[in-house]
């Protein structure tokens, strides 16, 4: 038999294993239309806060020497009223909405612009590492984790995700806050706070100085608290930083992923990737012998 | 260590000419840069400023290339002002070129447009007919005459004409009025173009009306240059990644083509 990419995050079904990430590509339905296309189960918007925000000046994104890329674009987004009016029309693409936000009211108050779209699931990032009193901000502080997915949950029955990262604190009880307050599933990670210096003008590159780290260099981290996050906890997964190949993606099945999100892959390889990975993943199963995604997840645990 | 396409270069700025008293060239070395193809641009980080896409100008020295920039913004006014001997931050070349056809050539620029068309100049050969017009308001923010005649001085058939829409030099009227003039009265192999997006839009319109090959190199706001951070989209084109040049005919079915740009939050805006 065929294997089947399909595969289940809790509650939320995908045909396919592989999404793009928050934060990437994600402003236009357009342009969500012609990654899913291009092979992604599903597409998380980029992080969409109240009001429109023009994110920071540039220079906002850069690659590293050596691999990987720092950004702080600085969560640059239409807001959510102008973004759901955009995706209302959408019937084919799984959207899933990421927002940001400070207090518990910030989420409520988006969540009711949504209330005509088709949402696959909300994604709330608690982990973006380089804007004040949002992202890491909110993740570090166990108290408000714990308001804002209790509110989250009661607004809404679609399916709520927390987008993890490396702050201050430690994200393990981050974690465990949010499956306390009802959360769905977890996507770790976010980028990891960063920066760059240019040795010639001898100043930080970023107007932002700090920025966020993704990519190649990210990976193993991001695996580690995949297999963290599924060794302590019972909650469905969605691996994210750093994959850019099948055999990455295979990685974060076998430490407990679900699925998985990508982004800084594709300022590498372009949108060919999605393909690539699918086709990667489907020729490891039938070596494997496997029919389903969900009978690898979390196989390197074994004894 | 092995240069990064990605992350920027540092280059010192060897010379500044003024092209007019709002545009600026500004050259540099950089092998890489000046062997860039027609199209292509450079994200250009102008430290404690800022960083923007700019097309990447011919330089008459080899291992050279330049910028032309007119001052507008926070950033390019930046860049403008930038001296003889300061350093700035390159990034790329980013983007794809022009398909170039043989025989009979229409190249229309406006402002610093006339950047990729310069060095599409560059390609043409010998035994093409070559028609530049070349697009600007009035007089005194007519640029590159000169430097088009001088790069098609090999050529036995070559015009450059220059519109202004105040009629205060050349032609006068609007540079797509003469697009039109031209296409109507002769046959065409191709037509390029680069500049204000509406004169694109029309220039596009012309030929493809007469089905006639056209291509149009589109700006708009980037932050990444390689397709990931969406601000470029343009319907379901990255214009950093899938362009910056795209032919009429794909152009014609863009629904944004001609009509919005995103701004800094990627809501859409009219032009």
């Amino acid at each position: 038999m065929e294997p089947s990419l399909e595969t289940s995050i809790g509650q939320i079904q995908l045909d396919r294993p592989v999404m793009l990430a928050s934060g990437i590509l994600g402003i236009s339905l357009d342009v969500f239309k012609r990654l899913y296309l291009s092979g992604a189960g599903a597409v998380v918007t980029k992080s969409l806060s109240i009001e429109p925000w023009e994110g920071y000046p540039n220079p906002t994104i850069l690659s590293v020497k050596g691999g990987g890329w720092i950004n702080a674009v600085g969560l640059s987004n239409p807001g959510a009223p102008n973004f759901a009016k955009m995706i209302e029309p959408n019937k084919d693409v799984p959207i899933i909405v990421s927002l940001v936000g400070s207090i518990p009211e910030d989420f409520e108050m988006m969540i009711k612009q949504f209330e005509h779209c088709q949402v696959t699931a909300y994604e709330l990032n608690l982990s973006c590492p380089h804007v004040a009193k949002v992202g890491l901000e909110v993740g570090d502080d166990p108290e408000l984790v714990k308001k804002i997915v209790t509110a989250v949950k009661n607004s809404t029955n679609v399916p709520v995700i927390a987008k993890v990262g490396l702050g201050t604190s430690n994200y393990l009880n981050t974690v465990g806050t949010a499956i306390d307050s009802g959360i769905d599933a977890i996507t770790a990670i976010n980028t990891v706070r960063a920066m760059a210096i240019d040795a010639e003008i001898q100043r930080p590159i970023l107007s932002n100085r700090y920025g966020g780290l993704s990519g190649t260099p990210i990976k193993p981290i991001a695996l580690r608290c995949v297999y963290e996050i599924s060794s302590k906890y019972d909650i469905p997964i969605i691996g994210c930083g750093g994959i850019s190949t099948w055999e990455d993606a295979i990685e974060f099945f076998l430490a407990g992923a679900s699925a998985i999100q990508l982004g800084s892959a594709i300022g590498d390889n372009w949108i060919t990737v999605f393909h690539e990975i699918n086709k990667g993943i489907l020729q490891y199963m039938k070596r494997k012998d496997y029919s389903n995604i969900q009978e690898m997840v979390g196989l390197a645990k074994r004894s | 260590m092995q240069r990064d396409h990605n992350h920027p270069t540092i280059v010192t700025i060897e010379k500044v000419i003024d092209e007019t008293p709002t545009v600026r060239t500004l050259i540099f070395s950089d092998e890489v840069m000046s062997e860039a193809l027609p199209g292509q641009f450079a994200m250009v980080w102008i430290p404690g400023v800022n960083e923007l896409p700019m097309s990447i100008m011919i330089s008459k020295e080899p291992g050279k290339a330049a910028f032309t920039v007119r001052k507008h913004g926070l950033a390019s006014t930046g860049l403008f002002n930038v001296k003889e001997g300061e350093q700035i931050g390159i990034r790329g070349p980013y983007g794809n070129s022009f398909d170039l056809k043989e025989g009979k050539l229409l190249f229309v620029g406006g402002g610093t447009g006339l950047v990729p068309m310069m060095r599409l100049l560059t390609f043409v050969r010998p035994r093409d007919d070559v028609t530049v017009l070349i697009g600007a308001k009035t007089k005194n923010e007519v640029f590159f005459e000169d430097l088009a005649k001088s790069l098609l001085e090999e050529h036995h058939h070559h015009h450059v004409i220059v519109s202004t829409d105040d009629g205060s030099y050349g032609e006068k009227g609007f540079v797509t009025d003469v697009v039109e003039k031209l296409l109507s009265k002769t046959h065409f192999d191709g037509v390029y173009t680069c500049g204000p997006e509406i004169m694109m839009y029309k220039t596009v319109q012309s030929a493809n009306s007469r089905h006639i090959f056209v291509q149009a190199s589109l700006e708009r706001m980037m932050k990444c240059g390689v397709g990931i951070c969406g601000s470029c989209c343009v319907g379901t084109d990255l214009a950093c990644r899938d362009g910056t040049v795209f032919d009429g005919l794909h152009l014609s079915k863009n629904k944004e083509f001609g009509y919005f740009h995103r701004n800094k939050a990627g809501i859409l805006e009219h032009y």
